[in-house]
């Protein structure tokens, strides 16, 4: 009990299956077929700009979106009496339970051309020329992030509210705060390691996540992009290697970032 | 105010469960069409179980998953307790390795683990069944580790000498007093890797070359439309996780009533 011997087989594993394959990325990103040496590779980068540019873009609005939704419903859930919490929590997470491709399969029924959204506009007089097209959009695709990723938003903040006792908010209103003062010199400071926590869970995934984009928005962002390297038609693995280093790297420092902005007191784990 | 942060609520749990429940709605159509509703039918049902290729899938990947979370438990709670043992700066340091797999993007650790895999060909190592073993063990450790960690730092390590003291021989000691102290933790992990390992897709993706996942058969499928039978299986997923949500709430009732008659 007192050892540290059982660390060690675990300290073998993550050499062999954490370390070996994280420089194994960095061996192909680096060399080309042969396995020479190929700074070229850079190339591969920024021939990808547009589309990491893409991600970017798509992961802060669907990380804006949850936010904004996320946290309202967070504070709301975090004022409830307690059985209350316990079932909301239970609520929010029941979605995460079920598949992640059917969970986009749902929205293709929804969107679709001949999908449920288009038959209410239907039904509701519409003509049929006039019908809009959701799928195939980047709206859809922020919709599908947003969909998928919201509890993670959720959950953090929640439970960094939930913490926030309700006496120090009448003490504050005692002492003479309006609402929007409580909320701005209260709740708001105390909530932000649930901010930053929701954030990181919902950036990292929606920067990097795959079929996401393919099947709801009809385009690829820079995790499709890899996986067409690795398993597509484009296959080139040095190529793939590169752009994910790339990836990895850019997450890596956007999350240390993120982490400077909490105070490092409360930090939350899921 | 109370009306508009009701509305709120509902809203958003609109936006949560209606994909589900109109999956779920349409899963009862008898129609070819998945979006027109013409007649009740359980026509969904039967095809999903009579679609041999999706079961035979289904048992692989709740075999993955079960293999996959006994062995990061006992792998978990093993380096757990070694972390434990370390100095602070130490433990850190071996703690942010620990969690690349869980921080990096999803991506990243999939494709660095099919190189991996690929360059151990020579090595008799093909894509399948036990690559993405591997892969799911590797991924869910770390959350048996942060699950058992907070336990064994509550846990008073003057129980475990008193056993010394007595005469208890240490392993003994181990398995009658810190296993039980630490349980709840290893348990939570237990549980966490095994839902992640059900619902991943990615590193599976990557790591079993022809061998599927659920996850992977469905996106196959996806890719040439909705299937009917996906209907269904939502249904019957959303079913499975309601019945295990009625019985974790018996529990809790039954746990609370039971502290409720100690207390009087």
């Amino acid at each position: 009990m007192r050892s540290k011997r059982l660390l060690y087989p675990y300290l073998v594993w993550m050499a062999l299956f954490v370390i070996v394959p994280l420089a194994i990325i960095v061996f192909y990103a680096l060399t080309d077929k042969a396995g020479a040496f190929a700074p070229g590779n850079l190339g591969y980068v920024k021939n990808s700009a547009s589309i990491y540019l893409d991600s970017l873009k798509i992961a802060l609005l669907s990380t804006v979106f949850c936010l904004l939704i996320a946290y309202p419903f967070a504070f709301l859930m975090s004022r409830m009496k307690v059985s209350r919490q316990r079932m909301m929590n239970m609520l929010v997470m029941v979605p995460m339970w079920m598949n992640f491709i059917l969970r986009i399969a749902a929205w293709i029924l929804i969107l679709d051309n001949n999908g449920i959204l288009n038959r209410i506009l239907l039904a509701f007089g519409m003509s049929r020329d006039a019908l809009p097209t959701f799928l195939n959009t980047e709206g859809a695709v922020v919709v599908g992030m947003v969909y998928n990723f919201l509890p993670f938003m959720i959950l953090p903040i929640y439970s960094v509210m939930a913490k926030i006792p309700n006496s120090l908010i009448e003490a504050s209103r005692d002492l003479g705060c309006n609402g929007f003062q409580v909320f701005r010199r209260v709740i708001l400071p105390l909530s932000v390691p649930g901010i930053i926590t929701g954030i990181t869970m919902v950036f990292v995934p929606a920067a990097s996540t795959v079929v996401i984009a393919p099947r709801l928005g009809g385009y690829n962002l820079i995790g499709d992009q890899i996986d067409q390297y690795f398993k597509g038609s484009a296959n080139n693995m040095n190529a793939g290697s590169m752009l994910s280093l790339v990836l990895m790297i850019v997450i890596l420092i956007s999350i240390a970032i993120m982490n400077r902005f909490d105070r490092g007191e409360d930090t939350v784990i899921m | 105010m109370k009306h508009v942060s009701r509305l709120y609520l509902g809203l958003v749990f609109a936006f949560l469960y209606l994909p589900i429940a109109l999956m779920i709605f349409f899963s009862f159509n008898s129609a070819d069409s998945l979006t027109q509703f013409s007649g009740f039918s359980l026509d969904k049902y039967a095809q999903l179980f009579q679609n041999a290729k999706l079961m035979g899938v289904l048992r692989d990947t709740l075999l993955i998953a079960l293999l996959a979370s006994l062995a990061a438990s006992v792998l978990g709670t093993m380096a757990a307790i070694g972390l434990y043992n370390l100095r602070v700066k130490v433990r850190k340091l071996v703690m942010n390795v620990s969690n690349l797999p869980i921080v990096n993007p999803e991506i990243v650790t999939g494709v660095s683990l099919m190189l991996l895999f690929v360059r151990m060909k020579d090595l008799g190592v093909s894509l399948g069944f036990v690559t993405v073993l591997i892969a799911h063990i590797l991924f869910n450790t770390p959350y048996v580790i942060l699950n058992v960690l907070p336990r064994l730092r509550q846990m008073d390590l003057s129980l475990y000498e008193a056993a010394l003291d007595l005469g208890c021989p240490p392993r003994r000691a181990f398995f009658k007093v810190v296993i039980p102290e630490i349980f709840p933790g290893v348990l939570a992990g237990f549980l966490m890797a095994f839902t992640f390992s059900l619902d991943d897709f990615v590193i599976s993706y990557f790591t079993g070359g022809s061998f599927q996942t659920l996850s992977v058969y469905i996106n196959n499928s996806l890719k040439k439309g909705v299937k009917p039978w996906m209907l269904s299986l939502s249904g019957c997923m959303f079913l499975i996780v309601l019945i295990v949500l009625v019985l974790m709430n018996v529990k809790d009732i039954r746990k609370e009533k039971l502290q409720n008659s100690k207390n009087y």
